[in-house]
């Protein structure tokens, strides 16, 4: 098995090769303007510094939001092409359920809260359960301004941009602020070997901000 | 790879049209597109949201048809070639990451060239290679430009542009002006067919020191007040509104600057040859008005067919086939989308 992992939700443009047991090679770039430029030449990277080819991946794994639309949009067509291309499955991954992956090693068993920047002063954000190393998402990810948050929500170790961005609202900032693709390659890899469903439409949670000529004229 | 016949796939997103389109060196093998503008026209315009959405969604269902259609494997291509610009931003990233997709899973040379320079190269599946040099009149819901083309792969020089709106957007605000819907263009031709050139709309930039200081520019933007203001008057009169004419008379001004000004720079810098692309393009009053007038003018005009006109991603592997024989360098990996990219600028 060899996976290719991409993530470009958040500030960073984040790629991985996972063999099945472990993350072979990865690389990222915190750049939240750039994800055109950098995700290519990332991958290119990673690929050598692994000593494999294209035609070695077995599949390919992205992240399908939520997060900023344009740089998110990047991430997952590539991966889908890549995946078309070399003709290999590709599995959407949540976000926000690699965030929590992550946070998850620094928590004790319990509840985590992963929320991330939503731009327009909102998050993206979802509660979780972690007991004994498995993560294990509590609701649907949802985008919300960061005082609408339920209290006790607010109250838990939380992971992503948000708690970063509004330290005055949530209580315990963990130290995971953007997705790292080696966790969601594992986190993939997981769902591969267990059949769970892993669907590749975006995760936009908004419609686009416009208003059609019927909206327009309703409102006059 | 053959280097004169290189099969090369082109892709096109920088508005609401996602375009495949794959050539064997000057030879059209499929140009397929998937169009948003349904989606768009609930909106009254394009919203660029909703033009990337749609490119993330037909992007690889694209690429999947045209090679079907063309009966070619993604495995045989010798190149990839994309719109880095210029355009809407979210929609050229897509575009761009997805040829960049391509290019590294394949291992063949990626090309990210101008969307106005793939219009010119078009031409050349349709009819040719272009003269050199070529006179090229890009009118389009985006762009008015006149361009001189010595060489479509690496210089381009920009004579004039419009100052104001796109000759497809004036199209597109009169039809709004008039209660027709959008996109305005084909819906005012239709319309302009029944109705007579009554009303002397002005024509912008075509006279004393404009004709200096703006000579092959463009203005579209006190046309459209003034058809407004025409409309406005006839309904305030309570009179009704002669809207084939008005369409008729509209669509003649605009014809009428742009056959007039693209004539003109062809003698002025000696091109034999004019080509009209764009959407716009597929006006028959502008077509049929550009074909007496370089008749006339002993110019010989070419107009690829109007699928070929509007955006597709045909223009773009055409353009990519020129590099590869013309021997240009490859783009690197790390390629931008730039949405205001010069005309100039042929390559990224
Ligand atoms: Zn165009």
């Amino acid at each position: 098995m060899l996976i290719l992992a991409i993530d470009t939700s958040t500030s960073a443009i984040t790629v991985a090769l996972h063999d099945g047991t472990r993350a072979i090679a990865q690389g990222s770039h915190l750049d939240a303007r750039a994800h055109t430029e950098w995700l290519a030449p990332l991958i290119s990277t990673c690929l050598s510094d692994a000593d494999k080819q294209p035609s070695d991946l077995t599949g390919v794994a992205f992240g399908v939001g939520p997060g900023p639309f344009t740089g998110l949009r990047v991430g997952m067509v590539t991966g889908l092409t890549m995946g078309h291309a070399l003709g290999v499955p590709v599995h959407g991954v949540c976000s926000l359920d690699a965030l929590a992956a992550q946070a998850a090693e620094l928590v004790a068993d319990g509840e985590l809260l992963v929320a991330t920047d939503a731009r327009r002063k909102e998050v993206y954000w979802a509660r979780y359960a972690v007991r004994s190393g498995s993560v294990e998402r509590l609701t649907e990810p949802a985008v919300d301004r960061p005082a609408d948050l339920p209290d006790e929500v607010r109250a838990l170790p939380s992971a992503g941009r948000g708690p970063v961005l509004y330290p005055e609202l949530f209580a315990t900032a963990l130290p995971v602020l953007d997705v790292d693709a080696a966790v969601l390659a594992a986190v993939a890899v997981a769902r591969i070997e267990t059949g769970e469903p892993m669907p590749v439409e975006p995760l936009y949670l908004r419609r686009p901000d416009a208003l059609t000529t019927a909206e327009r004229a309703a409102r006059k | 790879m053959s280097a004169e016949q290189p099969l090369v796939l082109g892709i096109e997103t920088s508005c609401d049209e996602t375009g495949v389109g794959i050539v064997r060196g000057e030879t059209l093998l499929v140009d397929a597109v998937a169009s948003s503008v349904d989606d768009h026209a609930r909106f009254g315009g394009v919203v660029p949201e909703v033009a990337s959405r749609a490119h993330l969604e037909e992007m690889v269902p694209t690429i999947e048809r045209a090679c079907r259609e063309a009966g070619v494997q993604l495995r045989d291509l010798d190149a990839i070639s994309v719109t880095s610009g210029p355009g809407l931003a979210g929609s050229l990233m897509v575009g761009v990451a997805s040829a960049k997709a391509l290019a590294l899973s394949l291992g063949i040379p990626l090309y990210g060239v101008n969307h106005l320079a793939s219009h010119v190269a078009v031409d050349i599946v349709e009819h040719g290679p272009l003269p050199e040099p070529t006179m090229a009149l890009l009118v389009s819901g985006g762009h008015s430009s006149l361009l001189l083309v010595p060489d479509v792969t690496c210089d381009i020089r920009s004579l004039g542009s419009t100052i104001d709106d796109a000759a497809g957007e004036a199209f597109d605000k009169v039809a709004r002006v008039l209660g027709l819907p959008f996109p305005g263009g084909p819906h005012i031709d239709r319309m302009a067919r029944d109705g007579q050139v009554t009303i002397d709309f002005p024509r912008g930039l075509t006279t004393g020191r404009d004709m200096e200081r703006y000579r092959f520019d463009f203005s579209f933007s006190g046309l459209k007040t003034a058809v407004s203001r025409w409309v406005q008057a006839k309904e305030a009169a309570g009179e009704p509104v002669p809207v084939a004419d008005v369409a008729a008379s509209f669509q003649e001004a605009v014809v009428d600057v742009l056959t007039r000004k693209a004539v003109l720079a062809c003698r002025e810098q000696g091109a034999e040859n004019l080509q009209i692309g764009g959407g716009v393009a597929a006006n028959s009053r502008l077509r049929a008005m550009a074909q007496s007038r370089c008749d006339a003018a002993g110019i010989e005009l070419r107009v690829p067919r109007p699928g070929l006109c509007t955006d597709n991603g045909a223009m773009v592997a055409a353009l990519g086939a020129q590099m590869v024989v013309k021997g240009r360098d490859a783009s690197r990996l790390d390629l931008p989308a730039d949405s205001s990219m010069p005309v100039t600028q042929i390559q990224n």
